[in-house]
């Protein structure tokens, strides 16, 4: 996972200060029309909020000919114009933070305004009250990036938090008391954002959240937090863990988001397996799933499904220990060969070797009755804890007087998975082994010459990370109650690497995160089905432009990529232009 | 080479009261590395005795890290054999360096993402053993074994000079605390022969002074040094014996009075002069 070489990155900043000098000449405010547009903006938004935003009714939800209301997706300004405001009390500091909030006004105004012409067959079904809402918002954008544009230009960046600064906590206390509101109010707006039903609406609820949470970002409200987690950590699992048992009790026996989230739960556990191999030793394993995939088959065919070709039944907690083992040993001899060599040659072999496991599944017909696949997979029985039945997972239950569907079994049952590779991650990672993985991603040649065998250690990596996901495989096959070759695509495995990427390589919530974007959303957003791939890829090279290091990066990860100029300038990559051949480090040309 | 073990004799263990030479802990004899035609190594012999500060220098491009790069097992040689304490070495870098051989880069190699701290807990490597069941399960032996560890760590990192901090990552540090961060690192491997690329390049005089002061305080620690330098005179009043080499040979070996004296060192230098 080399970091973009710094040559580019210098060319783009370069074209970047040209066009936004051109722009600035044109569009610069003085000092009192930036408020005069500002308040008035913001007066125009707040009208919009409650003004009609469709000329006739034609089904647009949310009732968006009425005015007098702020109903649909027009809610979702009023959090924002709330902060915009509170804004223009901390100018100039708040001014990154305003062109964010600002911005994600206009994402929500030009989001519906073209929803709605495009639902309603033209501008014409466009009313007054979507256009100011735009009007609005561009007027604010202006009147703080001119404030923007003032700060660049001569006064010191003095509200801008660069790296981390120290960082004042109230009393442990206040700490506690602060996690103890924060969490359950998380719980309130995942529950409250599940039931957003409608994607116009829902879309200009992610619009106001991540406008928003760019903006706080840019206060330094979430180095705030992630110090505040640090310390109350223990409490905030405890908490967090309670507010994810808790969740199926607000469903009311509905068991369709919870079928979900067990998906998101399965892949998050696959993450992080992933997240070994890829974040902490610094491996690019383009087949992951393949070993995901030997799980759900071993676990298919040990558990006598009505679709089965071996018909034996195998207590799962047996079988969750083979399919892991499978996995991991058919992990050992995939890498034992290819580990040896560096760079890119592991990529491009575990991206055979999954298309190898998919066509084999899908032609060996006497073992996985090829591409029909294992169906009919039994629900999970386990010895039960209360009585001398044992609990079987496809019941439903009912748990203080709160009726429990049937999926919540599973439900919980990921949540135990999760937490079984959370601890096996951060156990390990943070041990000798660990440590020497790590050391394997910085600098093999060092990590080598310190004592680390780095064969050995890439393989135990690559293998543990396998047999993770063998283990997340069993549990998916008894889930998803049937296991065929097409559910083992590239794209998964890409989707996977994606999501460890873009919650944050090497940490545990940046996996649940990652897998949450890639599994969950595309649930809320099925009226974007068709272009769910291209979006992902625009959303993957914005991440990449704006936020290198992941939504919930490791905490040294994010320093790395903030300080890579000064890192060059500091001549860490100095070379002195001597003969040393093991340099395998690419960057030195777009150092100098 | 029958011959190998006769420094490492009893004779020199017990050799309190005669003349006897310190043994010898590192010896490498004939050591060959060809590039292609390039012949980068020519058959160079090489010995470094317990205590020892020994100097390699040379021109650009005489082989001085390849011969390290050699030593270490980054460069397989194509002829020759490495011993230590009598012992043939397997050439590779994680063997060299359980054997009792670190060493520090040309260009710096940390582990650019990771605190000091930790940078030199990856050097402890070697003198840990606890293994994935252990990490897991985290008895009492693994914190025993990662308490003492990080305690060595600091230890290290105290030796050269640098104070841990938890919310620093390596590539942040200066330059020359970079170095030093690199010979904590070496260090915590416990070698016995030490071995320097360039310990001082980029460096200015303090910091040049300071390295020397460092370098004589780990061979007071009773672990042998050789130092790649090219600031003469950082070597002259440092090493013990300096060995020169030129376009992969041996050209001379000796005092840094009789180095200086050696007219073909100065040829080598200086080119022939024209009389």
């Amino acid at each position: 996972m080399t970091p973009v070489p710094p040559s580019a990155s210098h060319l783009t900043s370069r074209h970047k200060t040209n066009w936004s000098e051109m722009w600035r000449s044109v569009l610069r405010l003085s000092g009192r029309w930036r408020f005069v547009l500002g308040i008035a903006g913001a007066l125009f938004v707040w009208t919009a909020a409650f003004s009609p935003w469709a000329s006739f009714a034609f089904g647009y939800p949310g009732k968006m000919t009425l005015s007098g209301f702020p109903g649909g997706a027009r809610v979702y300004l009023l959090p924002l114009l709330l902060l915009v405001s509170l804004l223009f009390f901390t100018l100039p500091v708040g001014a990154t933070a305003g062109v964010r909030a600002a911005l994600g006004l206009l994402f929500i105004a030009g989001y519906n305004f073209i929803a709605i012409s495009w639902e309603g067959d033209g501008v014409d079904a466009v009313a007054w009250g979507a256009w100011i809402a735009l009007l609005g918002s561009l007027l604010l954008l202006w009147a703080f990036a001119s404030f923007l544009w003032e700060e660049a230009d001569g006064r010191s960046l003095s509200g801008q938090t660069a790296g981390h600064t120290a960082v004042k906590l109230p009393d442990p206390i206040w700490q506690m008391l602060l996690v103890f509101g924060g969490v359950p109010a998380l719980l309130i707006c995942f529950v409250y954002a599940l039931d957003v039903e409608e994607s116009s609406r829902f879309v200009s609820l992610i619009c106001c959240l991540g406008a928003g949470s760019a903006a706080l970002s840019s206060l330094g409200f979430f180095n705030w937090t992630s110090e505040l987690l640090a310390r109350q950590r223990t409490f905030a699992v405890i908490l967090l863990l309670i507010a994810a048992l808790v969740f199926p009790f607000t469903q009311d026996g509905n068991g369709y988001w919870l079928r979900v989230l067990i998906s998101v739960g399965v892949f998050a556990s696959a993450a992080i397996g992933l997240n070994i191999v890829v974040g902490l030793t610094g491996l690019l394993d383009l087949g992951y799933i393949a070993f995901f995939g030997i799980g759900a088959y071993v676990s298919a065919l040990l558990s006598d499904a009505d679709f089965t070709t071996v018909h034996v039944r195998v207590p799962f907690l047996l079988v969750l220990l083979i399919g892991a083992t499978v996995a991991g040993l058919v992990g050992i001899f995939v890498g034992a060969p290819t580990l040896r060599l560096r760079g890119d040659y592991l990529a491009i072999v575990t991206l055979g070797f999954g298309e190898i496991f998919r066509i084999t599944m899908n032609n060996w017909n006497g073992l996985t009755r090829g591409p029909n696949g294992i169906a009919g997979i039994s629900d999970l029985e386990i010895p039960s804890l209360f009585g001398s039945t044992p609990l079987n997972f496809g019941d439903a239950h009912e748990v203080f007087g709160v009726s429990l569907p049937n999926f919540a079994n599973y439900y919980f049952l990921c949540i135990f998975l999760f937490i079984g590779m959370a601890i096996l991650f951060s156990r390990l990672g943070n041990s000798r082994i660990g440590r020497a993985w790590m050391a394997i991603r910085e600098d093999e040649i060092a990590a080598s010459s310190m004592g680390v065998n780095p064969v050995r250690f890439k393989l135990l990596s690559f293998a543990l990370g396998a047999s993770m996901a063998g283990a997340a495989g069993t549990v998916s096959a008894h889930v998803t109650q049937q296991v065929s070759p097409d559910s083992f695509t590239f794209m998964e495995s890409i989707l996977l690497l994606a999501a460890v990427v873009l919650g944050g390589m090497g940490t545990i919530p940046g996996a649940l995160l990652g897998a949450g974007v890639f599994y969950l959303l595309p649930e809320k957003l099925r009226a974007f089905q068709d272009v769910r791939m291209l979006m992902f890829g625009a959303a993957l090279i914005i991440m990449m432009r704006y936020r290198p290091e992941g939504l919930i990066p490791n905490r040294r990860r994010k320093a790395e990529f903030r300080e890579e100029k000064s890192r060059f300038s500091a001549g860490f990559l100095k070379g002195t232009g001597e003969l040393d051949l093991m340099q395998q480090n690419p960057v030195q040309e777009g150092g100098t | 080479m029958k011959s190998v073990d006769s420094d490492f004799s009893p004779s020199s263990l017990s050799g309190l009261a005669g003349n006897f030479p310190p043994r010898v802990l590192l010896r490498a004899s004939g050591l060959t590395v060809r590039f292609g035609g390039l012949l980068a190594l020519d058959a160079v012999d090489f010995e470094v005795r317990e205590g020892e500060i020994v100097g390699l220098i040379g021109p650009n491009g005489a082989g001085k890290t390849t011969f390290f790069n050699c030593l270490t097992g980054l460069v397989m040689p194509d002829e020759g054999e490495v011993r230590y304490k009598g012992q043939l070495l397997v050439l590779r870098p994680y063997k060299v360096a359980e054997a009792g051989l670190a060493r520090t880069f040309q260009n710096i190699r940390l582990f650019p993402n990771m605190t000091p701290l930790e940078n030199v807990l990856v050097g402890r490597h070697c003198h840990t053993k606890e293994g994935v069941w252990s990490a897991l399960w985290r008895g009492k032996r693994f914190r025993e074994a990662e308490a003492s560890a990080r305690m060595a760590a600091a230890e290290f990192l105290d030796f050269v000079g640098l104070v841990p901090d938890e919310d620093l990552s390596a590539h942040s540090l200066s330059y020359g605390d970079q170095r030093r961060l690199e010979i904590a690192r070496a260090l915590a491997c416990e070698p016995g022969v030490l071995l320097l690329d360039e310990p001082t390049a980029g460096m200015n005089p303090r910091e040049t002074q300071a390295m020397l002061e460092l370098v004589q305080r780990i061979r007071d620690r009773g672990v042998a040094v050789v130092v790649i330098e090219h600031d003469m005179r950082f070597i002259f009043s440092l090493c013990d014996r300096i060995v020169v080499l030129d376009s992969g040979c041996k050209l001379s070996e000796g005092t840094s009075v009789e180095v200086r004296k050696d007219p073909r060192v100065i040829e080598a230098y200086l080119g022939i002069s024209p009389e």
